[in-house]
């Protein structure tokens, strides 16, 4: 196996126990501030502030509570939590008792994607080696008033479970068809009771915010997206690897870092995010302009965008859950035009009509997997219809 | 008679396609709210929790719905019902969105009328049938929006062959997966509201599909045959096995003498199928038609429902007396019906150690079909292989009871046919008859003469209703009226799922002649209480059971009344479409107010019922000639299959 | 006293559906632990599985049909997944799915007389900065070219029978 370009991260400098010791010392109304004040935003790509979610967990009234994290990084493109669960997996498991306390739930569960059932081993090393340290279970760190112990819990391979009340059906022993919202987790999730569902990587900033203040998190990045993210770059770049900056930054900016300068494009947010060509590389990547959960994939001076697209949608139709009309039927559509469009035999009514029928996909599908599963053909159609449009060279 | 509290009348939480049913009323109290919102610029005072769909029904609003149903959880899967709610991104289905804020809805802006369409669209591309060739034509949810959207071509295209075989293999239902647009009602309709587990979805994605285990045929896998699952489906993928061909050879047929026994809840529902509002009984109408069709006597269900109470009130006592007077304790005590073959089959199934608690008395269909191949025939003098008998039935069930090998006590098949209300409508209209403008004529002798007992068959408490008003005169020897005005026994009356009542006998009276072979007196009953279930529909049947076997208060009872459907037979699978909470209310008002107006409404005092002991059964209830025609047995059939 | 694979399969799910607290949040773990086991979730598996949990046989094999990594029927010893998406894809899977046929000589979705291996497509499976990537059981490999394929089947027929494939990526 050969080595990635990770680069340097800021959860490397810091301490173990230190973030969680400054957490309990803020008492639970002090966590929520802090993570509120911090402007920190969930990671995973949906960008809810996590302290209004921990709030609202927090204010609602039940027997029981759940802290879930999601490690159902399913995303194409997307691999930083991997490295985060691999390499700082303690600060993923600080930022679950933290948020446990905050919100008064004894329970963390972390949901791992089967794809990455290979992590559990030592995950389930560092939860023992935490247990012992006075980290976990009864009393943590000494304090009468917290308990709070984390299971783990395999996926069995399904990318729709990475939305959040999906990931709850399947805990509950379901198939991961996303649930009606309203109600939100943090009123009714995991068996019913009030469930805050983090992203590895927000939970893995919480110890650094504790610990920093959120000060030092919201004084990083822009007005509407603060702190510093983790992005995961692949394709045809010369660095691929997980890369941390402040948000903010421009694609250009980001390019020449991984080394990507003579890019075509870049599918920014995976793949149910969207095409920016090199003509818009000035753009920020943040979330009031281009946002993303950290997929970053880089398309050369020489790859067919509709060979792109098309894996895209493949992706989609084998991940659709399968449950509400448009996403099931619309990405088979989609994807049925793509072969046109490959063939070079689709006319543009037809390509208009789908296009339309993407618009009713964003709107009327149940979850964000169907709402967003046709952002990449929009946008290849808005950027390259020149290049898709009246092909001669049949693809097999 | 007392009223005790019931069982915990909630049903298991539903499973997959799980809406998440706000408790409208808890929310009331905690939050202490209403909330105005605004539909199509109409503003509306609404009780937190309560959907935008349920709010623009009470406006008058109408919003699209394929996989809402009234009866069942809300899914959220077809997304016809989507509106705009200002301030959101994207579109809201209107059912499973229960505000909990002031909002602005609109339900028919371009964008929400382009993604109905287009999610129409999409459906037809997968919905592959001709809408002349389906039964469901004129009563199908998909065709009825594909008009109202203005649909006149396929813009996704649409199948040209099937895709799936259409699977025959049930002698109740029949699934034809072509037709299938996964809204997934059979599959809460099968797991939540029955609890009995047949369908479920299977695969993901554009291959999704719904299966039963291992996709096995219907016929092999445990199906009770109710049919609930046709009384939801939105277009025309399920549906009845249906013998219609067959009665109309043998009504064509010279050489047959064609006889239909008529149940009361079809009677009850029929003038839906043509165009009636619910509630409208067209019994004597039917009569009439009936014979136009060509059927050579008709004859009333009520009749042998009558003789079923006999029996089956005949067994309870002697199984009483055995149990209590002899200490033989290997009677099986709560005697449970049997006259709904959903039940039995579900018993039969889940917990087949119980199937000595089932009635060995017949359904009334059965024992009707058992005596018109015998009694009937003998009086007649026609050979009884020449008669073909044909049941009208609420019910999918009843065909799958008819074709037991056990129904053939007469020598030959007791009953030939099970039709449902809907196919017999569609025989009706096939003759060209309007069948509301029938004139009205009786049933057939020697038959004729039913009482209100019978008719309450139909309703769920009815069977209970019925044994008592005849246990309670028999034993006691005093009218039912006084202890109940008109003889309308209340408490076991109505919709709650699981109903338990107790009746102490203070008095008891002189044995009647009828049963002076089987017990010598009545002393032994004297103060007793007797303790009474009522269950319908298998979700609540299923939470007797549970309790039973968990040595609850109804392990206590001594006698249970089951049925199959939610609301008894007149909510039966085989009734007309749509089915809804107020259209069985309706049904159960049409049923009672038949039985009000009879004169006699006592099963013992049937004298059609006294001349068939007299001249027939000699041995009278439970003797040996019943035991032969009239009783049968039951199969411990098990969950597992290979 | 003779006991039957049936009999065994029993007894197993008796105890991992207790351990679980027989509720059905304990169907995936238990459906996982009876396939790593037994290859396979039989139908006789899948019914004494709802027995215990107090659910539809029909609901758990809608459940296993729902996820990929759940079979309703028998796969090789080594499932090879190798990923399909975007950063894979660019990254040259096309060549090392055709040697993967080739000296194997099933087609995806299939499996080796043998019963050794079962060749199967996955969708992302977070490995995009080392692509090709794919899984073998739990053990990962990534920038596999068409030349090593050879060899990682080999080394996966040597570990047969000792410890099964289990690893850790390496950083």
């Amino acid at each position: 196996m050969s080595p990635s370009h990770t680069g340097e991260l800021t959860f490397s400098t810091v301490k173990p126990r230190v973030g969680l010791q400054a957490a309990l010392d803020k008492g639970r109304a002090g966590i929520v501030a802090e993570v509120s004040g911090s402007g920190l935003k969930g990671r995973g790509g949906a960008g809810f502030p996590t302290g209004v979610k921990w709030n609202l967990a927090a204010a609602t009234v039940a027997d029981e509570k759940f802290v879930v994290c999601n490690a159902d990084e399913g995303e194409p493109g997307t691999f930083k939590d991997r490295v985060i669960l691999n390499r700082f997996a303690d600060l993923v498991f600080e930022g679950m008792i933290i948020a446990g306390y905050a919100i008064g739930a004894q329970k963390g569960i972390l949901y791992l994607r089967g794809e990455y059932s290979y992590l559990r081993k030592d995950l389930e090393k560092t939860l023992e080696r935490m247990r012992t340290e006075g980290m976990l279970g009864e009393r943590v760190l000494g304090r009468d008033d917290v308990s709070f112990d984390i299971e783990i819990f395999i996926g069995s391979g399904a990318y729709v479970c990475g939305e959040e009340t999906a990931l709850i059906e399947s805990l509950e022993g379901q198939r991961g068809e996303p649930r009606n919202r309203p109600p939100f987790p943090v009123n009714t999730g995991y068996k019913g009771r009030p469930t805050v569902v983090n992203n590895v990587e927000t939970l893995a900033w919480i110890p650094s915010i504790m610990a920093r203040g959120a000060d030092w998190f919201s004084s990083l990045g822009t007005d509407k997206s603060k702190g510093l993210k983790l992005f995961s770059v692949s394709g045809d770049v010369e660095r691929p690897g997980v890369y941390e900056f402040p948000w903010g930054l421009t694609i250009a900016d980001l390019m020449r870092e991984v080394g990507g300068e003579n890019a075509k494009a870049v599918q920014v947010g995976g793949a149910s995010g969207y095409i920016v060509p090199a003509r818009d590389f000035e753009r920020h990547i943040a979330f009031e302009d281009v946002p993303t959960g950290g997929a970053v994939i880089v398309f050369g001076p020489h790859r067919d965008m509709l060979q792109v697209v098309s894996n895209f949608m493949e992706f989609f139709v084998g991940e659709s859950c399968g449950q509400c009309t448009p996403c099931r039927e619309g990405n088979v559509k989609l994807l049925e035009g793509l072969r046109l469009l490959e063939e070079g035999r689709c006319s543009t009514r037809q390509m208009r009509e789908l296009c339309a029928l993407g618009e009713t996909m964003q709107q009327a599908s149940k979850c964000g997997l169907g709402q967003s599963s046709p952002n990449a053909f929009l946008s290849i159609v808005k950027h390259y219809g020149d290049e898709i449009m009246g092909r001669t060279d049949v693809i097999v | 008679m007392t009223d005790k509290p019931i069982l915990d009348d909630t049903s298991r939480a539903p499973v997959s396609q799980r809406g998440y049913v706000i408790e409208k009323s808890g929310m009331d109290d905690a939050i202490g709210g209403k909330v105005t919102i605004n539909i199509d610029g109409k503003d509306i005072k609404i009780p937190l929790g309560t959907t935008i769909l349920e709010a623009a029904r009470s406006l008058g609003i109408r919003i699209p719905t394929l996989c809402y149903h009234e009866d069942l959880c809300v899914a959220g899967v077809c997304r016809i019902c989507v509106v705009e709610v200002e301030g959101q991104r994207t579109l809201q289905a209107a059912c499973g969105y229960p505000v909990t804020a002031p909002i602005t809805v609109k339900t028919h802006t371009r964008r929400v009328r382009q993604a109905r369409r287009h999610i129409l669209d999409l459906m037809l591309s997968k919905h592959y049938g001709e809408c002349y060739a389906c039964f469901r034509n004129n009563n199908c949810e998909l065709q009825t929006l594909a008009k109202e959207y203005g649909v006149d071509f396929f813009r996704f295209g649409h199948p040209e062959k099937p895709l799936y075989a259409v699977d025959r293999s049930s002698p109740s239902v029949i699934r034809d997966m072509n037709k299938c647009i996964l809204c997934r009602r059979c599959v809460r309709t099968c797991i939540d509201l029955q609890e009995v587990g047949v369908l479920e979805g299977h695969g993901r994605g554009a291959d999704v599909e719904i299966q039963t285990f291992m996709n096995k045929p219907l016929g092999e896998v445990i199906c009770i045959n109710c049919g609930q699952c046709i009384n939801r489906c939105p277009t025309g993928a399920l549906r009845a096995n249906d013998p219609t061909d067959e009665v109309w050879a043998a009504i064509d047929n010279p050489d047959k003498h064609v006889v239909i026994q008529t149940a009361p809840s079809p009677r009850a529902a029929i003038g839906e199928n043509f165009g009636l509002e619910p509630g409208t009984a067209l019994t004597f109408e039917l009569n009439t038609a009936l014979r136009r069709c060509g059927f050579d006597r008709v004859f009333d269900t009520n009749f042998s429902a009558d003789l079923t109470i006999i029996e089956e009130g005949t067994e309870l006592l002697l199984r009483l007396y055995k149990a209590l007077v002899e200490k033989d304790a290997s009677i099986a005590l709560p005697q449970f019906t049997s006259c709904s073959p959903g039940w039995v089959k579900f018993l039969e199934h889940f917990y087949p150690e119980y199937v000595p608690n089932l009635s060995s008395a017949k359904s009334p269909q059965q024992m009707f079909g058992a005596l018109i191949k015998t009694y009937y025939a003998e009086l007649n003098k026609i050979d009884p292989k020449d008669i073909v008998t044909v049941a009208l039935m609420p019910c999918s069930a009843k065909k799958f009871e008819c074709n037991r090998p056990e129904m053939c006590d007469s020598g030959y098949k007791d009953v030939d046919y099970g039709l449902t209300t809907r196919e017999l409508a569609q025989m009706i209209s096939e003759t060209g008859i309007f069948l509301p403008d029938m004139p009205r004529s009786d049933f057939d002798d020697p038959f004729g003469t039913a009482t209100g007992s019978g008719v309450i068959f139909g309703a769920t408490g009815g069977v209970m209703e019925a044994a008592l008003r005849s246990v309670y005169e028999l034993v006691s020897g005093e009218r039912i009226e006084n202890i109940f005005e008109h003889a309308d026994i209340i408490p076991v009356r109505g919709f709650q799922g699981v109903k338990y009542v107790e009746l102490t006998l203070d008095k008891i009276g002189p044995v009647p002649d009828l049963l002076k072979p089987l017990v010598p007196n009545w002393d032994w009953l004297k103060g007793a209480t007797v303790k009474l279930g009522v269950a319908h529909g298998t979700a609540n049947a299923k939470r007797v059971m549970d309790d039973i076997k968990a040595g609850g208060k109804f392990s206590e009872c001594h006698f249970i009344e089951f049925m199959a459907c939610p609301g008894g037979c007149l909510g039966g699978g085989g009734q007309p479409i749509p089915t809804s909470p107020s259209i069985r209310e309706a049904r159960a008002k049409a049923i009672y107010a038949e039985d009000s107006v009879y004169e006699i409404r006592k099963s013992h005092e049937n004298p059609a019922v006294l001349k068939v002991y007299n001249e027939f059964l000699r041995e009278g209830p439970c003797g040996h000639k019943s035991h032969k025609l009239l009783h049968t047995s039951y199969i411990e059939r098990g969950k597992y299959i290979s | 006293m003779l006991v039957t694979e049936q009999d065994r399969l029993r007894d197993d799910i008796l105890a991992w559906g207790d351990a679980g607290g027989g509720s059905r949040e304990a169907l995936i773990p238990l459906l996982q632990r009876v396939q790593q086991k037994y290859g396979e979730i039989s139908d006789f598996a899948m019914q004494v599985i709802a027995d215990v949990l107090s659910i539809h046989p029909v609901e758990v094999q809608s459940v296993i049909s729902f996820y990929h990594f759940l079979d309703l029927s028998a796969r090789g010893k080594f499932i090879i997944r190798l990923c399909r998406t975007i950063s894979c894809d660019i990254a040259g899977k096309d060549r090392l799915a055709r040697q993967l046929e080739n000296d194997l000589g099933i087609s995806f979705g299939e499996t080796t007389n043998d019963g050794m291996f079962t060749l199967e497509w996955a969708n992302c499976i977070g490995m995009c900065d080392q692509g090709p990537a794919m899984l073998i059981n739990e053990k990962v490999f990534t920038r596999v070219t068409p030349e090593l394929v050879h060899n990682v089947l080999q080394a996966c027929r040597a570990s047969f029978g000792n410890i099964g494939l289990e690893g850790k990526e390496e950083l």
